[in-house]
């Protein structure tokens, strides 16, 4: 089985403490660290045991320019076969909807039998690969938790509300969005890193890709970001007073505004 | 002018999901006055007493039955949708597992801009909604522009938009089952497997009732058990329970555990470690109830109660029970 | 004038010389002990290299201690007593034993010295040296069908037990000496029969009894036991010889060679291979090891040594707390393993299949704290913490890591720290020291005399900060100039390495190595063990490291810490950290610390304290791991302090603090208990 993973580069929420840019435009990006965004890890470590199991190949793709170019080797170093790197100016300021047309681009350019991404990123919106789905018209399925492969189709399972599985089964070709916990993903150390430093990884930008401009890029988007702002927080937790009552009362009320009571 | 507003219904056992009250009020923020259209899916006999509900809070209920729909498969109703609603009109999803699954390929296909998972909506300028969505787990929020020029769909996350009283909207059932014509795709839905109980992954749970140590006992837990069930949530819990095997391990949030990513979480008689703390991501609205007012929880915490959970949590319970 | 008995180099049986079976029996004996030789020397051909050749004055010591005064084996004294009486008579009794192998066939040989009166006395001395082999063999046999040791019990995972092996053993060693004996006192009976002069039989030695139980036995029943003896004595003794590499008992012949070899140093960990730079680590094809030959030809060596004594796990913190490790077995399934690759006779098998998940587990592997008690323990030098390092790296270049560990290791390879926190939040705590006491900052260009190396956990729990914060009031108050690096230091890799992460850790070594040089100190002082150890055994080309305890000690001799008597009138016990004192043998500065307080009441876990001290669960990256387990270390540990009568537990190392605070909720003394830092204890009590 030929198999593209669409993976990103994004700073991890686990090591970065985000903080908003006075005036809002951007967030502070001068001591954030980057890493492979954690649910396109597990479609990648997918990828590897399925091409294990049935045979075939995984290339794993990113949208991006140089810097992007580590956690492809990350990939790689965890036993993705190729790397593909998608790299244009036109590429920046894309909205998902952009991003998306631009992996159909390279999937359309290849010839892959099963296309996985993240079911969501921590910058994302989790929309990604409904959309190349809908774009490439193949059969989408979100939050895969399990996969095995039958003649020509697959038998899917999906991870719905109250941790309860939904068992589907779809036809190759297709693409799936991973939810993490689905494997256990490989370790990379930098040694396995520096083993496929020296591997060519190609890079295609729009024409190659044969792609229009148009439609991409920031004025393409019709969703776009205007600022950034933090929730607002109290320093240190605002003590409830009163009688147990009193108390109890208050706590349902708040409870109930941040979607605690279902 | 603002376009038509529809919005999707999720329902279970003839009852309407409580995101469907979300979904109204979410689209008066972006038409206020409009009537709004509530679509349902689904089959047998269940889906009228659904239909009957929505009437209070929908100007019109659209019903589809067919056997089809008995299971609401996203390929198969992203095909319907296409043919039922008119072009350029605004879709609210609720952004669950369901509407994960069907919004960006239903944007794609109806040429429509997609936003998910809005937190709030600030209103319409124009053809230009602006809404407000978190990234980094809640860490941030950002504020959205989206061009509806020519429709849009989106999905709304449960629990931001707070359903009033369902109101009496004095809405009318149309039954469009006959315009669905044909219905298959290339994803089959089989089955549904439930999870064992002990299956409890915490880890993707919105609500975590969460114990420390400050439950002394593990005679006490049903206290905690009965909350998170009154709740709707999960009970987690922090290592020393874990090391008394009052819980299995499966339940433990901290560094040596589990990290979860709460919206909200009740901590009751936990200390709040640096090493319990640690596996505490996405800014959840904490609530902390602890015995000792110096328990460094009530520095990270949103909320605190000073009391003695053995007394004040079956209160609570009886309370929301109360509510309910 | 006629011997009594005729010699059983002068016997024959149907007319037959017996000469020939006397020499055929050792030729064969020995032809199959070099043949089983050279398949158990084999595997260790294949090994990975080891350097050992090497500090043979030191070595010479280690066997004149370890190996000839036995000087582990009264840790457990009856056994150990025991094993040196065995040990002892062994060595005496090989001279006989040679001695009578050559009479088959030389009748009257005589061990070339063994001559005139010093044979006479050699044989006193192995009459009495059998006759306590064997009462010991006796009493050993006893106490294991009857009294059975927790510590021999095979628990069911791990096989059959050992029993039988033991069993069979020690009645081939009484087997060896009963015959020893009968062959004298059948001798000596049938030179009193005839009236000739008797030969010397020490009183009330196994020969003398049998002398005296054959008193009325006849000629030709004296001289069918005297050949029959002697026979069975040979057949027992190159049987025995044959069957020593068979198992456990190996150890008599590997045991000089496995301590000669043994590990000279502490707290250090092995290269990734001998013999390759560090600088030149890439150029490896795989790390590690994953199939058996990837063990050293000493790790080999171990393998073949274990007695099987079961001390090692008797000690081992998580074979106590049911973790999937015993030390022990990691020996005895290696050792099976390898005679199964290496079969003395058969086809060897064509490959050597991965270790991780034949005969080892990955959680087995991951259970280790490598405190170290097992290779404190090992009468025989063997070690461990290497080869679950090298383990563990081979399992790293694989892949194969727990996800609960990927998540620090990313963090640490990222930010430097395995929780992810900012760079710049380093030295946050520094804020909270107080009044009167600044910390200089080298990364802000300052200068001071002595480096504070604060390490990841100190830095940021904010429960640790306050050893951090203490630690630099008391530098302040003993007039210690000195400084952090802030930022720019990066944790000290000391559980990356002994993850098995071992490129991540010369990152974190380089950088760490470069900013403590750039500072350019006289002395680096840590509180953090794990951190002092990685300075002093993992770093070079560094200022010299020292541990607060003994900067402490220093301030108080020279009279620059004072302190105010302690009056809340409770006892402490101070808990040795693994990598203070078994790693680096620092038992009494902190004890010269704690005590230099006026009125302080300080008693001992006795029995389990200095380098029998119980590891709290670990430290480091051992904080994100979840073992399987029935109960934790730190729990274990307070329990013990309990039953010292401690109030307080003192501890040297933030990670033993957060594991014996967390074990103090667990077992329920939360207000009955209490764990502090040491420094934390001293700055409370410095007179200002």
């Amino acid at each position: 089985m030929e198999i593209l993973v669409c993976v990103k580069r994004v700073p991890d929420s686990a090591e970065n403490e985000i903080e908003v840019k006075p005036g809002g435009a951007d967030i502070k990006r001068d001591d954030l660290v980057y890493s492979v965004n954690e649910w396109d890890n597990y479609a990648v470590e997918e990828a590897i045991q399925i091409v294990d199991r049935v045979g075939g190949s995984v290339t794993v793709a990113t949208i991006g320019n140089e810097e992007s170019e580590e956690v492809v080797r990350r990939e790689m170093a965890m036993g993705a076969n190729s790397g593909l790197m998608l790299v244009d100016p036109a590429f920046e300021g894309s909205d998902g909807r952009g991003i998306a047309a631009i992996l159909a681009a390279a999937v359309r350019k290849g010839k892959y039998d099963l296309v996985l991404t993240g079911a969501q990123a921590d910058d994302g919106a989790g929309q990604v690969g409904g959309m190349l789905a809908a774009l490439l018209d193949w059969p989408y399925a979100s939050l895969v938790n399990m996969i095995e492969v039958q003649d020509k189709k697959l038998r899917i399972g999906r991870e719905i509300e109250g941790g309860n599985q939904e068992i589907n089964e779809i036809m190759l070709p297709c693409v799936l969005s991973i939810q993490t916990g689905i494997n256990e993903p490989r370790y990379v150390g930098i040694r396995g890193i520096r083993k496929v430093a020296s591997v060519e990884i190609p890079v295609m930008n729009a024409a190659a890709l044969g792609l229009d401009s148009a439609g991409l890029g920031p004025a393409g988007a019709r969703v776009k970001r205007l600022d950034y702002f933090v929730p607002p927080a109290g320093a240190g937790a605002e003590i409830l007073e009163g009688s147990t009552d009193e108390i109890t009362v208050k706590l349902i009320d708040l409870l109930k505004a941040k979607g605690g009571l279902k | 002018m603002a376009a038509q507003v529809f919005a999707f219904i999720l329902h279970k056992d003839g009852k309407a999901d409580d995101t469907a009250l979300e979904l109204a009020v979410a689209s008066q923020k972006i038409a206020p006055g409009a009537a709004p259209v509530a679509v349902v899916t689904g089959a047998g006999a269940a889906l009228d007493g659904v239909c009957q509900e929505l009437t209070a809070s929908y100007a019109e209920v659209w019903k589809f039955a067919s056997d089809t729909l008995a299971y609401p498969n996203a390929e198969i109703i992203r095909m319907l949708l296409l043919k039922a609603l008119p072009k350029g009109c605004t879709l609210l999803l609720p952004h669950t597992t369901f509407g994960m699954d069907l919004g960006p390929g239903l944007a794609v296909k109806m040429d429509a801009a997609y936003v998910s998972d809005v937190t709030a909506i600030d209103g319409l300028d124009g053809a230009t909604l602006k809404a407000v969505r978190q990234e980094f787990n809640g860490q941030v929020c950002t504020h959205l522009a989206c061009d509806m020029s020519k429709g849009a769909v989106v999905s709304v996350r449960s629990g931001c938009f707070q359903a009033g009283d369902p109101g009496a909207a004095g809405g009318k059932v149309v039954d469009k089952s006959g315009e669905v014509g044909e219905l298959s795709g290339r994803r089959r839905f089989v089955e549904v497997l439930q999870a064992e109980v002990g299956d409890v992954d915490i880890t993707k749970e919105d609500v975590l009732v969460s114990v420390g140590r400050g439950i002394g006992d593990k005679e006490n837990l049903p206290m905690a058990d009965e909350l998170a069930k009154a709740m709707g949530a999960v009970v987690s819990c922090s290592r020393p329970v874990v090391d008394a095997k009052w819980l299995e391990k499966g339940r433990q949030v901290g560094t040596s555990g589990k990290t979860v990513k709460p919206k909200v979480y009740l901590a009751l008689g936990i200390s709040g470690s640096f090493q319990h703390m640690g596996g505490l991501k996405g800014n959840p609205f904490i609530v902390a109830v602890n015995k000792n007012p110096k328990a460094p929880i009530f520095q990270v915490a949103s909320v605190g109660v000073v009391a003695d959970l053995l007394e004040f949590v079956p209160e609570l319970t009886e309370k929301i029970m109360a509510a309910k | 004038m006629q011997p009594a008995l005729i010699a059983p180099a002068n016997a024959s049986f149907l007319g037959i010389p017996a000469t020939i079976l006397f020499i055929l029996i050792p030729l064969v004996g020995i032809g199959v002990f070099a043949y089983i030789m050279t398949h158990r020397i084999a595997p260790l051909l294949q090994a990975a290299p080891d350097r050992r050749f090497n500090r043979y004055p030191e070595r010479i010591r280690a066997v004149v201690k370890v190996w000839l005064a036995q000087w582990r084996h009264p840790r457990y004294l009856l056994a150990g007593v025991l094993h040196i009486i065995v040990f002892f008579g062994f060595l005496v009794l090989a001279a006989r034993s040679t001695q009578l192998v050559v009479l088959g066939f030389v009748d009257g040989f005589a061990l070339p010295g063994f001559g005139g009166a010093f044979g006479h006395l050699y044989n006193i001395l192995k009459d009495y040296a059998g006759t306590a082999v064997f009462v010991c063999a006796v009493i050993l046999a006893v106490r294991r069908l009857a009294f059975k040791p927790a510590r021999y019990a095979v628990p069911e995972r791990y096989g059959k037990d050992h029993t039988p092996e033991a069993i069979f053993v020690l009645g081939l060693i009484c087997t060896l000496l009963v015959s020893e004996s009968v062959f004298d006192a059948s001798l000596v009976a049938a030179q009193a029969a005839q009236g000739q002069p008797t030969h010397f039989l020490s009183p009330l030695a196994l020969a003398w009894f049998f002398r005296h139980l054959l008193a009325g036995a006849s000629l030709p029943v004296l001289q069918g036991l005297h050949l029959a003896a002697y026979t069975i004595h040979d057949l027992a003794f190159f049987f025995f010889l044959c069957f020593l590499p068979m198992g456990k008992h190996f150890h008599v012949i590997t045991s000089l060679f496995n301590v000669f070899f043994m590990r000279l140093d502490a707290g250090n960990v092995k290269p990734v291979r001998h013999g390759v730079d560090e600088s030149k680590l890439d150029e490896l094809k795989s790390f590690g090891v994953k199939k058996f030959e990837d063990f050293t030809w000493k790790h080999m060596l171990d393998f073949y040594s274990c007695a099987d004594c079961g001390r090692c796990s008797d000690r081992c913190p998580a074979n106590r707390v049911q973790r999937p490790l015993s030390p022990r077995f990691i020996s005895i399934k290696a050792r099976d393993w390898c005679f199964k690759l290496y079969p003395l006779w058969g086809r060897k098998p064509a490959e050597s299949a991965a270790l991780i998940g034949g005969i080892y587990s990955e959680d087995e592997i991951w259970s280790c704290t490598t405190c170290g008690a097992c290779e404190q323990e090992c009468p025989l030098g063997i070690e461990y913490i290497d080869k679950m390092v090298d383990l563990r790296r081979g399992m790293v270049d694989e892949g194969m890591v727990p996800q609960s560990l990927q998540k620090p290791l990313s963090a640490l390879e990222k930010r430097g720290n395995p929780w992810g926190k900012m760079e710049k939040k380093r030295a946050d705590w520094a804020a909270g020291v107080g009044e009167g006491c600044r910390v200089k900052l080298f990364e802000k260009g300052e200068a001071a005399e002595t480096l504070y190396f604060v390490d990841s956990i100190t830095s940021y729990d904010d429960r640790m900060q306050k050893i951090a914060q203490a630690t630099a009031r008391i530098l302040c108050a003993a007039g210690v100039d000195f400084g952090v690096l802030g930022k720019d230091e990066k944790d000290s890799g000391h559980e990356v390495r002994r993850f098995g992460e071992e490129m991540l850790f010369q990152a974190l070594k380089e950088h760490n190595t470069e900013t403590i040089q750039a500072a350019e100190v006289k002395r680096v002082v840590t509180t953090d063990p794990h951190a002092y150890n990685a300075l002093k055994k993992d770093y070079q080309n560094l200022p010299p490291v020292q541990h607060i305890s003994e900067v402490m000690v220093d301030a108080i001799q020279s009279g620059r810490l004072k302190f105010k008597p302690d009056e809340n009138g409770k006892t402490y016990v101070y808990h040795d950290p693994c990598y203070l004192g078994r790693h680096n043998a620092l038992y009494d500065a902190p004890r010269q610390a704690i005590d230099a307080i006026p009125g302080i009441r300080r008693a001992e876990m006795s029995g389990d304290c200095r380098d029998r001290s119980f590891c709290c669960g670990g430290g480091g990256l051992m904080l994100f791991y979840e073992p399987e387990e029935e109960m934790r270390m730190g729990v274990v540990r307070v329990k013990m302090a309990q039953a010292a009568g401690a109030d307080v537990i003192v501890t040297a190392c933030p990670f033993c603090l957060v594991n014996i605070e967390d074990a103090i909720k667990v077992a329920g003394l939360e207000g009955k208990m209490e764990a502090v830092d040491l420094s934390e204890l001293i700055d409370r009590h410095i007179q200002r």
